[in-house]
Formats: structure tokens, sequence, C-alpha cells
């Protein structure tokens, strides 16, 4: 995957029965990849809010925003611009920690992403943490060598900075 | 008021006269309400059949055409249709029956995800789950199907939407579609510039597509080509957009296009497409397609501009108003020695289409065809061959007479398809120009052909051959296998099975006195027409540029 073709797009759907198969589908049909999507309700009833990251060559990224804006419950497509957009993330990582000293290692580096500690056991942290995509995995590299047991990330979602909206 | 009789009362009130029908289990309620009725419905012999019917009547009436299948099988039988008719944006709604609500999910006896098999291959769908529904969804989907760039709307109906009684008065419908608003002008700076360069080109060339048709827009083609003196080339969608007897009118691009037309098209330095959407078969090599040209592209779905080909002025709006625009700025461009070259090389070029030859060759069988018709005649083709030497050698004169299966290129269209023709223009003569392979995909509809006493010709080139795949075979792989027929029916004999006139035609002269007699008396006719197997169609090979045609087949071996 290249990472200078990849695009976060923001989505306005009207919020009814199938609209996530028909965005999904499309992806599907004209080969489009997904790389991550989140959904959630927006301030305005009715209308929901879907941002998907995908990545493709201008061409691609054209296409796909005008196939999306076809959908007749899509209402808005917008492309987030890096340089004038919020992403953020959460993810939550089980981590193997048999030992004290590796407990008190991991809640050293979690505070240091600002991250929480959400459950411990004799054998295991589980942290919490929300932020940039690119910390979030900063710090799950970190932790790796202590072993992770389990992950589970949401999609990516993302806000205009500033004073614009969509 | 009962779902099933709101449903009736919305048909009819956007404009419904004619459904083409296959009843079942939860469709009941429906029929009840229909028999009360004064909408006529056609009772076809398979559901795919009902789709392509009702494709045919929007395609040759430009209303939208309207089927009705049952849920399960009824719907899936449906969907091909449906395919076929959003590639090809034409206007049909398609109402299909469905488990009642609470039981949707269960699997229950006929039931299938209709909304989520027709998802990809419909503009819109939509379930309406209780009759006030049902009145907000047929509204829209009518609106849907016929505005923008047309294509078909499912509604999906489930049983008890059909059966509730409800006072209709006590809802408020929401008539609002907030996600759906096509362009129809073009912006006026874009077309500023595509006149400029319009203006300033020395070897303008027109091509256009199915859209010019949809958007009943061949007048103004006409009077933006005759103002310029531009020639018109079209797409086999854009057949009949332009007269191909016209001086400017080129004929048809493309894999099986006119040789001298590919040529003028990869000799232009503008390219004005007008409701096209370079599909492959259109454009063959898509890097080679017009090298020399600053293409203008106008169409109404922004999602086609820029598509498959690198557009240098791209104009997202209706064929019609756009072409209206360009007639009132375009300043006549000195087109006199392209235009003039153009049509030299085009009657230097002829092709030859008389042949006194047994067994018939099919230049000669649409050369017999065109003497029998007039310019109102309506066709239909199928898919393969029959189509194609239709599409290079028949000369449309008129838009909405020439109907036929382009981006899904359904086998089957052709026969169902002229039904429906039929009874959108039931004064008209329709011919339905088919091979016999797509005829034996859909010959039960003679039965509903004669149970309506429907005048139709049925000209079955038959060579006992797939021709089209078989031609592929022949030119470009080791085999020719599995596309003979070795042992078809005698279709005359067939044809009587379902009471209906058969004849055989064997010899140069008798294929136009058939058909001139059928037309006579308006009675059903199918025609078994043997031709020449061997006969081959005029390829762009694939992967080529569009000039670079084959057109001598003496390298290619006879069958045997």
């Amino acid at each position: 995957m290249n990472q200078t073709n990849k695009h976060t797009i923001s989505i306005l759907v009207e919020n009814r029965t199938g609209v996530l198969q028909r965005i999904a589908g499309l992806f599907t049909r004209r080969d489009f990849n997904i790389d991550n999507i989140s959904v959630g309700k927006t301030a305005e009833p009715g209308i929901s809010r879907i941002t998907i990251t995908t990545y493709g060559n201008n061409r691609t990224l054209e296409q796909i925003m005008k196939q999306l804006n076809k959908l007749i419950e899509v209402l808005k497509v917008r492309e987030m611009k890096p340089e004038t957009t919020l992403r953020r993330q959460l993810a939550l990582l089980k981590i193997h920690a048999p030992t004290e000293q590796n407990k008190s290692e991991i809640i050293q580096y979690t505070d240091i992403f600002r991250g929480h500690i959400i459950d411990v056991t004799p054998k295991t942290i589980t942290i919490e943490i929300s932020g940039k995509p690119d910390n979030i995995n900063a710090l799950i590299e970190l932790l790796r060598p202590y072993g992770i047991k389990e992950i589970a990330k949401t999609g990516i979602t993302a806000i205009t900075r500033g004073q614009n909206t969509l | 008021m009962k779902g099933s009789q709101l449903l009736i009362n919305k048909l009819k009130e956007n404009g419904v006269k004619t459904i083409f029908g296959y009843p079942g289990g939860v469709l009941l309620p429906f029929y009840d309400a229909l028999y009360e009725s004064d909408l006529e419905h056609i009772l076809v012999r398979h559901e795919q059949a009902a789709a392509h019917a009702a494709d045919g009547y929007a395609r040759a009436s430009g209303k939208v055409g309207v089927c009705l299948a049952t849920s399960g099988p009824g719907a899936t039988n449906v969907t091909t249709g449906v395919a076929t008719a959003h590639m090809d944006s034409s206007p049909i709604v398609v109402l299909t029956g469905q488990v009642p609500t609470k039981a949707i999910g269960t699997d229950m006896f006929q039931e299938v995800d209709t909304i989520g098999i027709t998802m990809p291959i419909s503009k819109h769908n939509y379930q309406p789950r209780s009759p006030d529904k049902i009145v907000e969804y047929i509204d829209k989907a009518f609106y849907i199907a016929s505005t923008g760039r047309p294509g078909p709307v499912v509604v999906d109906l489930p049983r008890n939407a059909l059966e509730e009684d409800i006072n209709i008065e006590d809802y408020e419908i929401n008539t609002e579609i907030p996600g759906y608003k096509p362009t129809r002008k073009g912006n006026i700076k874009q077309i500023k510039k595509a006149i400029e360069v319009i203006n300033n080109s020395q070897k303008p060339l027109i091509l256009a597509g199915g859209g010019v048709i949809l958007a009943n827009a061949s007048e103004e083609l006409l009077k933006f080509a005759t103002l310029t003196n531009i020639p018109v080339c079209t797409t086999l969608m854009g057949k009949g957009s332009i007269s191909e007897e016209h001086p400017l009118g080129l004929g048809m691009i493309g894999m099986h296009g006119i040789e001298t037309t590919n040529i003028a098209l990869t000799e232009c330095d503008c390219l004005i497409a007008i409701g096209c959407r370079f599909s492959d078969r259109s454009t063959s090599n898509g890097e080679l397609f017009a090298p020399n040209a600053t293409i203008i592209q106008i169409d109404v779905d922004p999602a086609e501009i820029g598509k498959t080909i690198n557009i240098n002025i791209p104009i997202v709006g209706d064929a019609k108003a756009t072409l209206e625009e360009f007639i009132n700025q375009v300043e006549s461009p000195d087109t006199t020695n392209w235009t003039s070259h153009i049509s030299q090389i085009i009657q230097e070029n002829q092709p030859t289409i008389s042949y006194d030859t047994v067994p018939l060759k099919p230049q000669q069988c649409i050369k017999e065809i065109m003497e029998a018709v007039t310019e109102d005649t309506i066709i239909t083709t199928d898919v393969g061959q029959n189509q194609m030497w239709m599409a290079h050698y028949y000369k449309t004169r008129k838009p909405r007479t020439f109907i036929s299966s382009g981006g899904l290129g359904t086998m089957g269209f052709g026969l169902p398809a002229a039904i429906g023709a039929q009874f959108a223009k039931p004064d008209e003569n329709v011919l339905s120009i088919v091979g016999d392979g797509g005829f034996q995909m859909v010959l039960q509809e003679l039965a509903t052909i004669k149970e309506h006493d429907l005048p139709i010709v049925t000209c079955v080139l038959n060579n006992d051959y797939l021709g089209m795949v078989a031609q592929l075979q022949r030119l470009f792989n080791d085999h020719v296998y599995q596309t003979k027929f070795y042992d078809n029916p005698d279709f005359v004999q067939l044809a009587k099975a379902y009471k209906i006139r058969g004849e055989v035609v064997e010899k140069p002269g008798e294929l136009r006195e058939t058909i001139q007699e059928a037309l006579k008396t308006r009675e059903a006719t199918v025609i078994d027409i043997r031709i020449d197997a061997n006969e081959l169609l005029p390829i762009v090979p694939p992967g080529s540029a569009l000039d670079k045609m084959k057109t001598s087949f003496d390298d290619v071996e006879d069958l045997q």
C-alpha cells in the first residue's frame, strides 16, 4: 500500500436500512479499497456520518467520490485533506504482563502516550488509547515485545480543523 | 384503502397503462386489486422477459416501463433485465413481491434478499414496509428512474404492505429526496471553453451516444451538426440519434464499427462526445483513442466523465440543454475540407451489401430488411453477430427505432424487447432481429405474442452457431468449440406449435418479400433465415487502436 495515496473521505448519509451495505457494496463492485471505516450519528436526527480511509491514485479517488455521490442516500461527500483535518482513532490493547516489572513499564509507556489502563489481571494489562493513528501504532510497536494478546481498533474518524464544517 | 389499491392508484398517477408481469403467492393481494382496475397486465412466460419488455417499452416510447415479478425466483429471474436496463440507462420501475416483513430473514418459502441482490444493478431500490411507504416510494421510484441519467428502480413489496388497510389522509407523505439533484444545465464557463475549441478546430467530429436519445435531443443534434457542418458518428446506443442516411451521419464507431468512421475518429482534432460513456467496445484501446483530438465530453452523469478516457473539457449536463446552448453560441468553424474529405473516404469505402449467393450472406439479409421497412419501423436486436450486422449495415434513421442491449450484451433481449416496443407503439411495425442462440433463450414469449396477436416479425438469422463467439474462436483461439448447435429445432414447426406463422428463407429476395407480406397482413411471423455461417464481421482486434480494423478474412479457415 502506498501511504502517499491514502485518502480520508467523510460522507453524510440518510440513516436508512442498508445504506452501509450500499456504500460497502459500491467499494467492492468498483474495486475500490476500504482500509478502515467508522460510522456514527450526527447532531442532525436521521443523518449519519461515515468516515472511510481508502487508497488509490487521483483518478480512483475522483471515481470513488463521484460514485458515492450518485447513491441516492448519500447527502455529501468530501475528501478530508490531511493538512486541515483532525483524525482520531480508538484502540484497546491487551498486553501480556506476567511480572510487576512488565506492568510498571507498560504503565509508564501508556502514560507517555496518554492512554489509560482500564483492566489489570495477574497476567495481563488492558490499555485504552485514542489519538492520531500514528501515535497508536507507535505505542503498539513499543508494546509488541511484551506480547500483544489482543487488539481491538475502531475505524478512523475525522473532522475539519477550524470553523469549516462538512 | 389497501396498499395494493394505493399502489395501483400511484402507478396510474405516474402514467402507467401497461404492466408486464408474472404472478406469485405474495402478489395475490395486488392481482386482486389489479382485477378491479383498468391497468393492462401482460402475462409473460418468464420474468426475465417482463423486464426486457418493460425496457423495450421505455426505449421505444421514452416513458417509464413497468414490470412485476413475484418474490424469490421471480425476483432473481427479473435481475438480468434489471442489469440490462441499468447498463443502458433505461428508465424502468421493477416491482417485486416480498414475504411479509415479520417473516423477512427467516428463509420463508420464496424469500430472497431482493434489495441486496439488486443494489449493484439498479439505480436505486426501495422496500416499502407499509401502505403509506408504497405511496411515498412509488412516486420517488418513477422520479428517480426517469430523471438525470435514467435507470431501473426496484420496489420490493412485502405482502403485508399490500394487504394492510389504511386511511392515507392520516399520513404525511415525505416527498423529499435530499441526496438526489441531477444537473441539467451545463456550466456556462465550460461551455464557453468548449465552443472556443470547436470554433478553432479544423477537423471536428461529434460522437453521439445513447444519452442523446434518452434526452430526446436528436433535433438539437441535427441542428448543431448542420449549423457547423460537423460530421456525427455514434456509439451502438447512439444509433438513431442522427439519420445514417444524412450526409453528416457517419454511422457507428467501435470494435465492429464502420472502418472509415473509426478512421475519422482517429484523425479528428476535436471530439465532441455527447451522452456516451466511452465503453471498451466503442473505444477499443482507450489509450490510443482519438489520439489527435481535444476531447469535449457532455454527460449528465458526472461519474462518466473521465472514467475511462482522459477528457480535456468536461461538461456535466443534459444533452438537450447543452446542445441548445452550443447552438446559441457556436460560430461555424471552417470544416469544409475536413467534412468533404470524410464524406469522400466514406463514399469510396461503401461496404458491399448486395450478394446473390446461397446460403444467404447476412449483409444481403440486412439489405433486404432495409428495403422492406420504413424509417419508423422499430427494430430490436438480440446480441451477437445478428446485432452487429444490424448495427454495422442497417441505416437507422430515427431515434428510438433501434433497440439493442448494449452494455450488458444480454442474449435473449431482442424478442421480449420487441413485445414491449409493440405495446408502446401499437400502430408501428416492429421487427425483432435475433440469432438462433438468443432466440432459443426466450422463445417461450412467442406465446405472449400469440395471445395478444402482436404483429411482430421475428427474423432469426440462423447459422446454427453462436456466431459471435465462434468468430472470436476462429480469429483468436485454437478451437471452435461448444459454439455450434448440431441439432437446432425446426423454427417453422416451432412457430406453428405456438400458432404463429413460420417461413423459411434461403434465397436472395425471399426475405424482403416475406417481411413485406408479414407487415402488410400485420400477422406475427417467425422467419427462419438460413445464413452463411462462415461470414465474419469486420473487427478491431482486442487491444488494438480503432483504425486498425481487420476487414479481410482470407487467412481464416472456413468452418468444418
